[in-house]
């Protein structure tokens, strides 16, 4: 897959660190505001697409990415479960329990483990994303050759 | 209650083109379509008139919210639908390289 | 209330139809996104900005998966053969959709009525929910602690969707 023109490289290089700034904003205020880990995570792999529709496989090498996005994949939903698991260990005996002291509501460092669920649920659906789409480009290419 | 009817409208032109359509493509985009009317309906169901978005005001205590938990479910469901879609799409277009088209019919024929 | 939305499916029905009877599968794909951005709008007026943030994503990135997918195969609908037997099967289709429609009346009847909703089952997730929760948005409140179940199996099936689409796609093995 081809790369775009020099406009569309320069306009992304500026746009897509912003868009993934945003993203990482609407997952760590997901207890507070609109918004969490689905749709963070789905704004960041936006941010990844819209890179990769850019610049194409001349600059980036397209394989190594889908290798790191599926093994990240796969360590944040291990991590979700280790999070869930963990509360039989530590206070009330219950899957998915609330073991992390609750703090003052409204505040951005409170509500005990929802905002690291939230953060690795955004970083699961990222990367399931971006290993979809690149599953599409990837493999079209070694037919062509 | 209109609205309801129109909900169940939007389902039955998925189901339509569910079953007259022989394209692949078109059959993706006609479950596709079934999906959204169905969100459309579970929310409308959670629906207050004189509600507020699920999202606590700390200063007013009285206050009248939406019903969040079909909002929850059918949050859940929207990133489903997008895995099932995109799944159903990569094996239509496995199915394309191997027949070298869309239709179903064909693809049957081919079957041996 | 109920007019604007009723106006709105209204535009949604019609970009449903558009998008089976179009001619050209590309123009199919981008008509599915009227609908699909019309329903962001519904989300919205219905007081979900949760469901609206990410249904502008998903449909966004939906509509690329879509596109790429007809650009690289063919964007030419079949031919449809117009023949005799065609009538009597649209006959037949609104008689079923017809007896659909009556069932799903008789069915939601006892639904209350748009916009009086009452919160007798929700009651326990909305009063005094932010306390037992810590998190002031009550959604995410459902879905990491009250119904944790639900999105770990979401989770699951958006992991064994990647693993699938990778399986199905890939044509030399791994060595």
């Amino acid at each position: 897959m081809k790369g775009m023109s020099i406009i569309v490289k320069k306009v992304t290089q500026l746009l897509s660190g912003i868009i993934f700034l945003y993203g990482i904003y609407i997952i760590t205020h997901g207890h507070l505001t609109p918004g969490g880990g689905f749709a963070g995570g789905a704004i960041i792999a936006g941010a990844y697409i819209l890179l990769i529709l850019a610049f194409g496989s001349d600059t980036i090498k397209l394989k190594n990415i889908e290798k790191g996005s599926s093994l990240t994949e796969s360590l944040a939903i291990f991590i979700v479960l280790l999070l869930a698991v963990l509360a039989f260990f530590l206070g009330s005996k219950i899957f998915f329990a609330n073991y992390l002291p609750k703090g003052q509501l409204g505040e951005i460092i409170s509500a005990g483990v929802i905002p690291l669920y939230n953060i690795f649920i955004g970083i699961e659906v990222a990367a399931a994303i971006i290993t979809i789409f690149l599953a599409l480009i990837i493999f079209k290419e070694e037919i062509t050759k | 209650m209109i609205v309801y009817i129109l909900c169940f409208i939007l389902f039955l032109v998925g189901l339509y083109g569910l079953i007259t359509r022989r394209n692949l493509i078109k059959i993706v985009i006609s479950l596709s379509i079934m999906e959204f009317s169905v969100f459309l309906f579970l929310v409308i169901i959670g629906y207050i008139d004189s509600g507020i978005a699920p999202i606590v005001d700390l200063k007013e205590t009285n206050q009248i919210y939406v019903d969040p938990l079909p909002q929850a479910m059918v949050l859940t469901a929207i990133v489903i639908g997008l895995a099932t879609t995109a799944m159903l799409l990569a094996i239509a277009i496995r199915l394309y390289r191997k027949y070298k088209t869309f239709d179903i019919r064909e693809i049957n024929n081919l079957r041996g | 209330m109920e007019l604007t939305l009723s106006i709105l499916i209204g535009f949604m029905i019609i970009g449903a139809i558009f998008a089976i009877h179009a001619k050209d599968l590309l123009s199919a794909v981008i008509s599915v996104g009227i609908v699909g951005y019309s329903l962001v709008i519904v989300f919205l007026l219905l007081k979900a900005p949760d469901l609206a943030i990410v249904q502008i994503v998903i449909e966004t990135i939906t509509l690329i998966i879509m596109v790429a997918v007809v650009l690289d195969s063919t964007r030419e609908e079949l031919k449809i053969k117009n023949d005799f037997k065609s009538f009597t099967n649209i006959t037949l289709s609104i008689i079923f959709a017809a007896v659909l429609l009556f069932f799903f009346v008789q069915a939601t009847a006892d639904l209350n009525s748009f916009g009086q909703h009452s919160l007798r089952m929700a009651d326990a997730y909305v009063t005094g929910a932010a306390e037992k929760t810590g998190s002031i948005n009550l959604v995410t409140g459902i879905l990491f602690d009250f119904r944790a179940y639900d999105t770990l199996g979401e989770v699951t099936i958006l992991f064994a969707a990647a693993l699938g689409v990778l399986t199905i796609l890939r044509i030399k093995g791994k060595k």
